[in-house]
């Protein structure tokens, strides 16, 4: 199976709410709140783009774009 | 597809809390139906009152906003008239078992084709925090300030001994597990329940001094263990999370079916 590759997080500013709990699961500390307690991919290097910030936020206000996943679209 | 077709995003940002584990259930919800390719036109959703029940006024398929405790009946009401559709019944912990409680044994005890959630957050929460009947003993609510007295029913074991042929459990935290589940519960035929403890960091958590929703998802993690497991083994304390009932046994619509066939005695309706 090919490795995913990150493409972007798109983070819907209008819907998080800032309960950081796909920052406190993370498992490559990619995202951080900001000084307005939204979530940012502060280093979206590091992501292994293991889905669950998009799987767990209550919010569907984080999705993680992949390359494989544009040759789906 | 993406889950955001499944959604009426006019009603978004959603009115559930900071963290609320309900937020995450209908995420899991929404992949589960997106990965088994479901058409919204042949989904319904029916849903009771209370936090939980505003998961219907999300997503984009028929929904039914019911009465307290009653989204089981009216649920069964559809399916009868339109056994082709495919019904989820997202119930809150009080709504499923305290005021709708009748509905949930005997829909179990009907076998009718329904999927049927218990969004565990062990609380009332939209009314403010008062106890319901899966809070559990010595928790603390607003009607409780000096804890509970009530032991809480097992969700899984009621169902079981109801009849229900799809009883599972998963957590806000598992979602991967939840997705799963909740695609293996849509597809199975005949009732199933699902129960998926959720986190209310406003009210429950608060009270019983849980911590935030991270720290609550973290004690599902904790508390929690898969059926079969070594874990489980060695400390059988733990909540265990998986598939405990699958049965194959005749689902009533067909049933009912049949009990048409009969009376009609061959002729055409």
């Amino acid at each position: 199976m090919a490795r995913l590759k990150l493409k972007e997080h798109v983070i819907n500013r209008d819907w998080c709410k800032g309960c950081g709990i796909c920052v406190d699961f993370c498992p490559k500390q990619v995202l951080e709140l900001d000084s307005k307690e939204k979530v940012i991919a502060a280093r979206p290097e590091d992501c292994i783009c293991c889905k669950l910030c998009e799987l767990r936020c209550p919010d569907l206000a984080i999705e993680v774009l992949t390359d494989r996943d544009d040759k789906n679209d | 597809m993406s889950v955001k077709e499944y959604i009426r995003e006019r009603y978004f940002p959603h009115m559930w809390c900071p963290g609320c584990g309900h937020g995450t259930i209908l995420n899991s919800l929404l992949h589960a139906v997106d990965q088994l390719q479901l058409d919204k036109k042949d989904l319904v959703m029916t849903s009771g009152i209370g936090c939980s029940a505003r998961i219907s006024g999300y997503v984009d398929f028929h929904s039914l906003h019911t009465i307290h405790g009653r989204a089981l009946a009216f649920a069964t009401g559809v399916k009868l008239s339109k056994p082709e559709l495919k019904l989820i019944v997202p119930m809150g912990d009080g709504d499923a078992l305290a005021i709708g409680g009748n509905h949930f044994i005997h829909a179990a005890r009907r076998n009718i084709d329904i999927t049927a959630i218990v969004m565990n957050n062990r609380i009332y929460g939209m009314t403010g925090g008062q106890f319901s009947p899966l809070s559990g003993a010595g928790k603390k609510a607003t009607t409780a300030p000096y804890s509970t007295i009530d032991s809480a029913f097992d969700v899984v074991k009621l169902a079981t001994a109801a009849g229900a042929s799809f009883v599972a459990r998963s957590t806000a935290y598992h979602v991967l597990e939840t997705i799963d589940i909740l695609k293996k519960a849509i597809n199975h035929k005949g009732f199933s329940v699902v129960e998926i403890l959720s986190q209310c960091p406003t009210h429950y958590g608060r009270k019983n001094k849980e911590g935030n929703a991270s720290q609550m998802l973290k004690f599902q993690k904790d508390t929690t263990a898969k059926i079969g497991s070594k874990a489980l083994e060695k400390n059988p304390l733990l909540i265990p999370r998986g598939i405990f009932v699958d049965n194959d046994v005749p689902e009533y619509c067909q049933a009912y079916d049949e009990v048409i066939e009969r009376a009609m005695k061959g002729r055409k309706a």
